[in-house]
């Protein structure tokens, strides 16, 4: 027989069973009453809240990955966050209030039945289920419907003009300047300067997609069709992952990107040298490759400056500039990058990509030549 | 041939009453019954058997996402189970269950003896039951829809999901509606015209009244998903771009379609639950509920908001923000009809002494658990607050709650409190109070982290994630705590089977409650009461509650079905009316339709064939059947034969 207190897993999940076993035992029996029991339900609801509003605020340590709402680094996503916290605190008082109520006119019945007189009823119903909801209610809808005008109004004109065009399952990034000109082209990666305004665009080439960068923004749907308009102000520098939010088929939970914020003369650089064309390759082998890429790879993707003038994959020209691959799904590494054009399939079910057959020394090259693409 | 009728106030005719009502035995004539009460059992019971299946999916979903980039499912297996599980929940199962609940109960609570439409009850069961084996086959053989219960357009259309699921999708969604509709006629006919004497619509009881409202819930939102998903049926069959942008259509009708009729259909399934709730407390504290005629103007209200919703479904499509700000406030107001409800019943539970039985317990659960889902669905109304959570998993909790709480609890109160009134048995309260305690624990450890990974970011929909984002410690709880879930809805499936023929004797108010289904044994006989009840009171069986001595209606015929029809506001009696016999033409029609609209999918113009065949379906069930003569034949058969 094992010693009850040993404090390993099997004499704790032991100890835990008949605990609960009773418990339940007398629940059966009518010993405990079933009121304490609502009213313990309720308090550990709102311990539970409780608790989960301490966890709620953890961040995950690798931030590049973090799609936490409630750490927001954008004034927009500060002031959604904010609003969150008013009503979470609300709700916990309105909750425990309610469930209060229930406990205290069950528990009254337990001790001696009355009936609550009927203008008494009256009021507590006129009261706590129509005065205080209205009023509390038209806070909330006033406060909400501000917010949402100054989330929803139109961008400074200063703002940085990005379009963003969701493909099954990528997505096309495209820099504009003052006249609405394409500048750059890119996918899946998108850089913004830091304390500007960014104008998003947003537009789809196939079904709806939804554009959400939780602690940027909330999310704007792509619609065919329709262009519709989101702007945010990054307050800080970091990478912040975005993911499709409205189902697009079968690699909708792995259609995401990143967004990259950084100071406002790093972005300038970096826009430049994404605007020109792809590095002309300078060794034999990285020649090789960018025959193989336009061979295999041209009919789908583009390389400014090469014959391979594809539109229907994603813009490869600055591809090593990228940190990750396949629509923010695995990091930018050469191991990654040849598995991925081998067998993309594997990867992610039913995305658009067919398998490449190469030799292992034709995918050699074409790794050789597509990192030399920075 | 000499009329000589026999009444059913002849001491002698009870037998003869029973016989006229009955049910025909056999297997074959399975397919010929039209008594409300073997509609509503089937109703019922092939919900719950939707339920276990899509509860089965769900579970099936959530070992899945247990662990990261899980392989157990590829992304076109989880896609349709998603899409069948939302489809079966809000189509197959919620709402037919709360109108096979409202078609046994409604007539035994207004003291008549069937619907007024027996045929189209039957047919409109029929029609429920094809149209879920043949999604359910399309399931089996591996093409089953897998754009969502939503099937929002492009993803829905032909261009992209060219495979036969979405066409199952669209014939069956606008084929099952012929079902809710045909419920939902009858049942407004039958509450508005079939009360006993004296049942004024203030004396209704609030069960009913729920089930009314419902009613025409259903008549004025489920036209537009039909004629959304024809629609939808025909861009696909046809190409006819209405939802194309690119030829002219819109993307965003469909949604609004969509959105009109699903947002009221939270309500359709909800409005009845509170009907249930506000039966049971009476019940169980023995006293009238607080505040009637707020709770009837309540359910009334929130039938018509429930119809100014439906864009807080599409805060993020792009819309006009003052266009927007109109339905944030729409969903914010149906908190106060809400709020009023739920503290007249605590005004009711107060000081009162409460027999706590498993209904008891679920309308308990139901308090905790839907006061939070109507919380985070007041969050949801603030479109700022709603692009952050909006298609997130914090969504998914909140539908959960509302739909568990407001609807799954108050469904198993219910089930546990008129089985005896179905069997003539009571259900387990071992199990019950079992089973209660898993589901209520299991609901909020299932759902309640979900809120969190909504925040965390992480979308619906999705048939995995990446190891790096940090979602799989809640999703391994969360998978844990749906089994848990589970076990305890298995328990009182269980419970149901088993006390069916184990279960303790229960007679005919085995609650002591007051409306009248209790006034009849338990299960009723064929004729529901031998005597239609007259009414003077909200609550006639406190009033007396003897049955027996009720006051009663004499003069009906007992050889042929007779009922009684009284006026619309204060019941007085009309007229009487004779209804059909049971008949397999209900069956046949149903089966042609179905053929129609199945074999639409592969042949269009099988269509046509299958409208043919319902055409000589109808001129079989409407033929003339002279029922002046009928009764006569059946009174001297039943003279021959004695």
């Amino acid at each position: 027989m094992h010693p009850r207190s040993c404090g390993c897993v099997e004499c704790v999940a032991v100890a835990g069973m008949e605990t609960v076993n009773q418990f339940i035992g007398r629940m059966l029996t009518n010993r405990i009453n079933p009121v304490h029991q609502i009213s313990h339900a309720g308090l550990w609801l709102v311990l539970l809240c409780a608790l989960s509003s301490g966890a709620l605020a953890q961040l995950p340590t690798d931030t590049s990955m973090s799609q936490s709402a409630l750490h927001p680094a954008s004034s927009q996503a500060q002031d959604i966050e904010l609003l969150w916290w008013i009503m979470f605190w609300a709700s916990v008082i309105i909750f425990t209030a309610v469930m209060a109520l229930l406990a205290w006119g069950l528990l009254s019945g337990r001790r001696r039945p009355s009936v609550l007189s009927s203008t008494a009823s009256m009021r507590f119903v006129l009261v706590a289920g129509v005065a205080i909801p209205a009023l509390v209610l038209s806070a909330l809808v006033g406060g909400s419907l501000m917010l949402g005008r100054s989330i929803a109004s139109t961008p400074p004109p200063d703002a940085l003009q990005v379009r963003v065009t969701g493909w099954m399952w990528w997505w096309e990034i495209e820099y504009l300047d003052d006249n609405g000109e394409v500048v750059a082209t890119t996918a899946n990666e998108m850089h913004v300067p830091v304390d500007r305004p960014v104008a998003v665009e947003l537009a789809s080439g196939d079904v709806i997609h939804s554009f959400w960068v939780p602690r940027l923004q909330g999310k704007t749907d792509m619609v065919p069709g329709k262009t519709n308009n989101s702007w945010f102000t990054a307050t800080e520098t970091g990478e912040f992952r975005g993911q499709c939010a409205e189902f697009c088929g079968l690699q909708h939970a792995l259609m995401a990107f990143v967004v990259v914020a950084q100071p406002e003369s790093t972005f300038t650089d970096w826009l430049q040298r994404q605007a020109s064309p792809a590095n002309t390759p300078t060794t034999e082998a990285a020649q090789h490759g960018l025959e193989i890429f336009e061979q295999n790879c041209g009919q789908c993707h583009r390389i400014r400056g090469t014959n391979a003038i594809g539109s229907l994959g994603p813009d490869l020209t600055h591809l090593a500039s990228r940190s990750t691959l396949a629509a923010a799904t695995l990091p930018n590494r050469r191991g990654h990058l040849a598995g991925w054009i081998s067998d993309p399939q594997r990867i992610k079910p039913g995305n658009n990509m067919p398998r490449t057959l190469l030799s292992p020394q034709e995918l050699n090259h074409l790794l050789i030549f597509l990192d030399s693409l920075d | 041939m000499q009329s000589t009728a026999t009444y059913d106030h002849d001491p002698a005719s009870t037998q003869l009453l029973s016989r006229t009502w009955e049910s025909p035995p056999g297997v074959l004539n399975w397919f010929t019954h039209v008594n409300h009460r073997q509609i509503g059992y089937r109703f019922v019971v092939t919900s719950l058997v939707f339920f276990a299946l899509a509860g089965v999916l769900a579970l099936i979903m959530r070992l899945q996402l247990i662990s990261p980039e899980n392989t157990l499912l590829g992304p076109d297996l989880y896609n349709q189970l998603f899409t069948m599980h939302g489809t079966t929940m809000m189509f197959f199962f919620a709402v037919p269950a709360m109108e096979g609940l409202g078609i046994y109960l409604a007539p035994l609570m207004i003291g008549t003896r069937d619907m007024s439409f027996p045929r189209l009850n039957a047919f409109g069961y029929y029609v429920y039951l094809i149209a879920g084996i043949a999604l359910y086959t399309s399931l089996f053989l591996g093409m089953a829809p897998a754009a969502g219960w939503f099937s929002y357009v492009p993803l829905a259309n032909i261009a992209f999901s060219e495979g036969r699921g979405m066409d199952f999708w669209t014939t069956m969604i606008t084929f099952i509606e012929i079902s809710a509709l045909a419920a939902a006629v009858e049942l407004i006919v039958t509450i508005l015209k079939q009360r006993a004497p004296g049942m004024t619509l203030s004396r209704m009881p609030l069960f009913v009244w729920a089930i009314l409202v419902m009613s025409f819930m259903i008549v004025f939102a489920m036209p537009t998903v039909m004629a959304g998903s024809v629609l939808l049926a025909l861009d696909r069959a046809f190409f006819t771009q209405f939802f194309v942008a690119a030829g002219g259509g819109d993307p965003l009708l469909w949604q609004h379609l969509f959105w009109f009729f699903g947002h009221p259909e939270v309500y359709i399934i909800m409005v009845p639950a509170l009907g249930i709730i506000s039966s049971i407390i009476a019940t169980f504290t023995q006293r009238p509920i607080f505040g009637y005629t707020a709770l009837v103007l309540s359910l009334v209200a929130t039938g018509f908001v429930s119809f100014g919703l439906w864009v807080h479904h599409m805060f993020t499509t792009g819309l006009p923000h003052l266009g927007l700000s109109f339905f944030t406030a729409a969903s914010a107001m149906i908190a106060i009809p809400t709020g009023v409800q739920v503290f007249c019943w605590i005004a009711s539970l107060w000081g009162a002494r409460i027999r706590f039985a498993t209904p008891m317990l679920f309308i308990l659960g139901f308090f905790a658990i839907f006061v939070i889902g109507g919380l985070t669905g007041v969050m949801v109304a603030s479109i700022p607050f709603d692009s952050q959570v909006h298609d997130s998993y914090f969504v998914v909790a909140h539908l959960h709650y509302v739909l568990i709480g407001g609807a799954v609890f108050p469904f198993f109160a219910g089930l546990y409190y008129w089985y005896p009134k179905m069997t003539g048995r009571l259900m387990s309260e071992r199990l019950g109070r079992w089973s209660f305690a898993l589901i209520f624990i299991g609901t909020n450890l299932t759902f309640f982290p979900m809120h969190q990974l909504g925040f965390e970011g992480m979308p619906r929909r999705v048939y995995t994630y990446l190891a790096d984002m940090g979602w799989q410690d809640l999703n391994f709880a969360i998978t844990l705590a749906a089994f848990v879930l589970g076990t305890g809805f298995l328990l009182t499936l269980i419970n149901a089977v088993i006390s069916r023929s184990r279960g303790d004797l229960a007679g005919s108010n085995p609650w002591q409650a007051e409306t009248l289904e209790w006034a009849t044994t338990s299960p009723p006989q064929n004729y529901n009461f031998r005597h239609l009840p007259v009414v003077s009171s909200r609550t006639p069986l406190w009033d007396q509650p003897d049955a027996d001595r009720l006051e009663c209606v004499a003069g009906l015929r007992a050889d042929r079905r007779e009922l009684l029809v009284t006026t619309l506001l204060e019941a007085r009696p009309q007229s009487v009316l004779i209804m059909p016999n049971p008949s397999i033409w209900p069956f046949l029609l149903s089966l042609a339709v179905g053929f129609g609209f199945l074999g639409f999918m592969f042949e269009p113009w099988l269509f046509v064939v299958g409208f043919a065949l319902s055409f000589f379906m109808i001129v079989g069930w409407l033929w003339p059947k002279k029922p002046w003569l009928d009764g006569e034949q059946s009174y001297d058969q039943s003279h021959n034969q004695s």
